[in-house]
């Protein structure tokens, strides 16, 4: 499918020299702009979780005028919040041989090699000051007796690294960063659009020059101009319909890049979170995540004999499989996500499941509640074994766990370069909406991690470089013509969404883009399944256009239109994810191709065709995209197979 | 998104209003000013209460008690002086009190919004002595101009003689309602300052979980203790215990 | 199991609203009561009506977002959990629920259930934070933090903004919310310098919009994070202490 011919290879402006000095490096090469000059520039930023409340804030503190955009009602609400179990950093408090070349070691290889080193190592070196600024802005992360930050281990790393704030580090950090944006908008660098949605992006002569969003409460369409726009609007794991994202998590903003030029990188990388509570029924409509700091102490197991359904303690400990330490026996219950998940689910269809659909394995803290005593697991995790038998009416004290894979995260997202640039001159993509950091699988506690180091660190350093070039050159007016005609093909398209008047809620086919999805394009995709889908996919979006059914009118609040305009792009994203799952013949990380695996069952990547990224181009609706490379280096972290035994 | 949101009062603290400080332009400062007077005032009736006691060893003794009170700190200060210091005092205690508890009832009915929840609302942690504090203090206010005329002015005893407190007391006593009125008051009063004492640690940002636990039982003993310390007295009359001496 | 619903109706801000009565049947225990009113949405659009709008985003008990009144409970009968992690279980087959949005005068009906709560996000913005830029920060383990301190702190930073103090206060205060923000930022060593300052803009902005504490603790009853008025105690002390203040000897250790 892919039109070789015009593929292209990209450059992603990774300075020279050792990889300990190319950020330094980079930020004295970089072209600035002086802080009497920074009033004369417009940023625009959508979104205001970690990336982009963080970006914002730190671009007003610099003196840029900012106008920040969220579509929900406040910007302490986006989903950077539901982060429970922590972030990483290379502190090595803990004193347990951690560095920032052993977290960049270990990011790489958990991302199975298919991310970036130059922009990995930066990330591990950024890590480090995260802590030191979120300490100073008053996040309450927990302290040893002493007074100093305690720490705790996630999967995919052999050292405690990860500093928390009970299972609410997300909240706590996301606080702190909205609190930076607060400042600012008080201080009158950042204007704040709440409850305005970003409908899509205006080029002119190839570069991003401003937005169109719509006001969710008057409906108004309104064009918003700026020398740069910044795109943080996290990951699109709701294509799935059931996800661990909130509600309105969506992927219009970088769909709508996408489609004017931005290249997609790996859309078909996604996380599946091993320690969701296991889907109940078919009216469910979102899946919760349990922190995978449950790991930290809970054991993992399911009855060793399939079809066993007596009550988990009426199975005695030699008919238990505590998988993950058998096969596993080096990292245990702390394997990296993707591989947790998978070993979940091959027990689940090897008949092991537990639970009323057989649709989960046990997490058991009968052991650890034995040795540390119930007081010490409240402590760590009482709010998570709250919300747990809130959701279950089970008592997780008592009862073990049931928790099952569920879409978590979206490694892939827009490509970026080094300076966290598109390949729209002028858009940038930071946090989820790139793809940059976590290759095809991330590890624990370092979304938060990316989150801020692109918003608050990478971002507000490197957009400097763009800017640069426009100095003095006012932004284009938004009466000029791109944004009328812009604003005008959003109108109709609200138009087409009212007047199709068919017969089924939007919700209707995001649950069966979803059953389609999670089926061929979750845990485990096989090239048979990818192609019907692609078939399926088609079928669902021409239903979609002829049958939706949304009532109301597009000049009042219209919860249901704004989730057809975020549907029709997911149906368009889904389909992307397919393509790609397709393209890429090996399995690594989160995809996982059911061809290609080792004799025990395990991702088998495919170094010599496939270690690139892949980064898709819109051609228009009726012809396929165009793949383009980004070919990966390893100097420093030797290719080789991933092994956690 | 174009913001909806109304404002209560934004002048408050601008133009001759600032003049007043904290303590009259902001919420909390008046709530501490409720406080304090509200410390001053239980302080006041603990004291009236004890004195009251004297009723209990015979005329001459609550008699000369009242006299003494008069005649405080005589010669230093004129007769009556001290006596008229305090009134003043309580006098303005009280108006800041009330004053204070009137102008944030009106301003909390205006934030509470026009509309009313439908569902009658399920209090869970409000208890009654709590949400009639205003009524409550209504109450005790009218009581209080009563109680004025009646023992202090003898407006509405016939048999009042300046000086024989003691015969005052039992004479309007004796009747029936007066006795009544005189209990449900101690009542009032009792519910209000159960909740005021308790209360009073929360406004004054006194809280500490070393004694949190002793606040309710601290202010459930000082409100039985004047309701009974204090309703005694018309009942001990009722029941002829207390009689009109000589 | 079957329940029929009264829900409050609201076309718009400036319009009047009132109560339509739904039958919601063949709900599983299950469900989460969003899910139950996702469902009746689903019908309603099947029928030609327009769904009832409320706001609900993270659908785990920690973004903020949603919160409606139900049967005079701001949340739901359960304590300390917010709306969307409330389940059916916790109603009988045949109850008649009664819904309806946060009422108090600074919060806007936007639509039906969903209220404007921009005036949390002023509060904020009066002085929530500290003020420290990006990369001006000294390192984490420069200031220690007594556990106990961090731990309060914790517990009052668990506020997710979603304003059932306020629906349940009959004065129509947020004294929990600001005061939550207060002791979170002025329990910690790093909130130290701008503490009274902090104190003074967020309480006056507060009292802007909203009504005074009576001190009922109802607040703290409906809070899905089970916030204690405490830390209200210690709003209160720390005003009337910045009135006093001396601000230029702030730096003097006592």
């Amino acid at each position: 499918m892919t039109t070789e011919h015009n593929a292209r290879v990209l450059d992603a402006k990774i300075p020279d020299g050792p990889i300990q000095e190319k950020w330094d490096k980079y930020r004295f090469d970089t072209k600035l702009v002086n802080p009497s000059n920074r009033r004369k520039y417009d940023i625009i930023v959508v979104g205001t979780g970690l990336a982009g409340a963080g970006a914002a804030a730190t671009l007003g503190e610099q003196g840029y005028n900012v106008k920040a955009f969220t579509y929900n009602d406040s910007s302490r609400r986006a989903h950077s919040i539901g982060a429970q179990g922590g972030i990483n950093a290379a502190k090595n408090y803990p004193n347990d041989n951690d560095s920032i070349f052993r977290l960049f070691y270990d990011t790489v290889k958990g991302g199975d090699y298919r991310s970036r080193e130059a922009n990995v190592y930066r990330l591990a070196q950024v890590s480090n000051e995260i802590i030191d600024q979120t300490v100073a802005q008053g996040a309450p992360y927990a302290r040893e007796y002493g007074g100093l930050l305690d720490n705790r281990s996630f999967g995919g790393a052999q050292v405690s690294r990860t500093f928390y704030a009970r299972g609410q580090t997300g909240q706590q950090l996301l606080l702190t960063a909205y609190q930076a944006l607060a400042r600012q908008v008080a201080a009158g660098s950042v204007e704040l659009f709440t409850r305005t949605e970003m409908l899509d992006v205006v080029l002119k002569d190839g570069r991003a020059v401003g937005i169109v969003t719509r006001d969710l409460i008057t409906g108004e369409i309104e064009s918003h101009s700026a020398h740069a726009v910044v795109l943080a609007t996290g990951g699109y794991s709701n294509v799935y319909f059931l996800s661990t994202n909130a509600m309105n998590c969506n992927g219009t903003a970088i769909w709508r890049a996408y489609r004017k030029g931005a290249l997609f990188a790996s859309p078909s990388f996604t996380q599946i979170h091993p320690t969701c509570i296991p889907v109940g029924d078919e009216f469910q409509s979102k899946l919760v995540l349990m922190s995978e700091s449950l790991r930290n102490d809970g054991r993992i197991w399911v009855p060793a004999k399939a079809g066993d359904d007596r009550p988990p303690k009426d199975i005695p400990e030699d008919e238990r499989d505590y998988y993950l330490e058998r096969m596993y026996p080096a990292f245990g219950n702390l394997v990296p996500r993707d591989v947790a998940s998978r070993a979940a689910m091959r027990m689940v269809q090897a008949g092991h499941g537990v639970g009323p659909l057989k649709n989960g394995v046990y997490l058991d803290f009968a052991d650890a509640i034995g040795r540390l005593g119930r007081k010490t697991i409240e402590d760590r995790y009482g709010n998570l074994f709250e919300m747990y038998e809130r959701i279950t009416d089970e008592n997780p004290y008592e009862v073990p766990m049931r928790i099952y894979p569920a879409p978590h995260y979206t490694m892939g997202g827009l490509w970026v370069d080094y300076n966290l640039e598109t390949t729209i001159p002028g858009l940038f993509a930071a946090g989820e909406a790139n793809f940059s950091d976590h290759g095809a699988n991330r590890l624990g506690a370092s979304a938060l991690m990316q989150g801020l180091a692109d918003g608050y660190f990478v971002l507000p350093a490197t957009i400097s470089s763009y800017l640069a070039n426009w100095l003095n050159v006012p932004p284009v007016p938004t009466d000029d013509e791109v944004f009328v005609e812009t604003e005008q093909e959003l109108k109709e398209r609200i138009d087409k969404f009212l007047s199709i008047n068919g017969t089924h809620t939007v919700d209707y086919f995001h649950r069966k883009l979803g059953k389609v999805m999670i089926d061929e394009c979750g845990m485990s995709r096989s090239r048979e399944g990818l192609e019907k889908a692609l078939e399926e996919i088609a079928e669902i979006k021409r239903d979609f256009w002829s049958d939706l059914r949304v009532l109301g009118t597009a000049e009042s609040l219209n919860q249901s239109l704004e989730r057809a305009g975020r549907v029709a792009d997911f149906l368009e994203l889904g389909e992307l994810m397919v393509r790609d799952a397709l393209d890429r013949e090996e399995s690594c990380g989160g995809h996982f191709r059911v061809e290609h695996v080792t004799e025990e069952g395990e991702a088998k990547r495919d170094d010599e065709n496939f270690a690139f990224v892949s980064a898709w181009e819109w051609t228009g609706e009726d012809s396929p995209p165009i793949r383009h490379k980004e070919p990966l280096e390893f100097e420093y972290v030797p290719l080789s197979q991933r092994s956690y035994k | 998104m174009t913001t909806t949101t109304r404002r209560l009062d934004v002048n408050r603290r601008s133009g001759w209003r600032s003049w007043l400080g904290p303590f009259f332009t902001s919420d909390i400062g008046m709530k501490w000013m409720m406080a304090l007077t509200g410390i001053g005032l239980v302080a006041y009736v603990l004291v009236h209460m004890i004195g009251n006691m004297k009723i209990y060893l015979g005329a001459e003794d609550l008699d000369h008690y009242a006299e003494a009170l008069r005649t405080l700190l005589y010669p230093i200060v004129p007769e009556t002086g001290v006596l008229w210091m305090f009134r003043f005092g309580l006098l303005a205690m009280f108006i800041i009190h009330m004053w204070s508890a009137i102008v944030l009832a009106l301003r909390n009915r205006r934030a509470r919004g026009k509309i009313r929840y439908t569902a009658k609302r399920q209090y869970l942690a409000a208890n009654y002595a709590n949400r009639t504090m205003l009524w409550g203090g209504v109450i005790i206010f009218l009581f209080l101009v009563y109680h004025i005329a009646d023992l202090t002015l003898g407006l509405t005893n016939p048999d009042f003689v300046a000086g024989e407190v003691y015969n005052n007391v039992i004479t309007s006593f004796q009747i029936w309602w007066v006795a009544l009125i005189y209990i449900v008051a101690q009542i009032a009063l009792a519910f209000h300052i159960y909740h005021g004492a308790w209360s009073v640690f929360q406004s004054l940002g006194l809280s500490n979980p070393r004694y949190d636990e002793w606040r309710r039982w601290l202010a459930v003993v000082f409100a039985l203790a004047l309701l009974i310390g204090n309703s005694s007295i018309p009942i001990a009359v009722q029941f002829g215990l207390l009689q009109v001496s000589g | 199991m079957d329940v029929t619903l009264r829900v409050w109706r609201q076309p718009d801000s400036a319009s009047e609203g009132g109560f339509v009565t739904y039958e919601a049947n063949g709900v599983s225990a299950d469900a989460s009561f969003f899910e139950m009113l996702d469902m009746v949405n689903e019908e309603l659009n099947d029928r030609g009506e327009e769904p009832i709008a409320f706001d609900s985003d993270c659908r785990e008990g920690i973004c903020g977002t949603c919160g409606v009144m139900i049967d005079g409970h701001p949340h739901g009968p359960q304590r300390g959990t917010a709306t969307c992690q409330l389940h059916m279980r916790k109603f009988k087959d045949g109850d008649t629920i009664v819904i309806e949005p946060w009422r108090a005068e600074a919060f806007t009906v936007v639509r039906d259930l969903v209220v404007d709560r921009s005036p949390f996000d002023k509060i904020i913005q009066a002085g929530g934070y500290i003020s420290v830029n990006v990369g001006a920060a000294p390192d984490a383990h420069d200031t220690l933090v007594p556990r106990p301190a961090a731990e309060a702190s914790m517990d009052a930073a668990s506020c997710i903004g979603c304003a059932a103090c306020v629906a349940a206060c009959p004065n129509g205060a947020a004294n929990l919310f600001t005061a939550a923000k207060i002791a979170h930022l002025g329990l910690l060593p790093q909130g130290q310098p701008e503490r009274y300052l902090r104190t003074v803009a967020m309480v006056e902005t507060m009292e802007d919009y909203f009504g005074s504490c009576r001190n009922y603790g109802e607040c703290e009853t409906a809070c899905p994070k089970s916030i204690s008025i405490d830390v209200i105690a210690w709003m209160n002390r720390d005003y009337v202490a910045a009135q006093w203040k001396n601000f230029r000897k702030q730096g003097q250790q006592v």
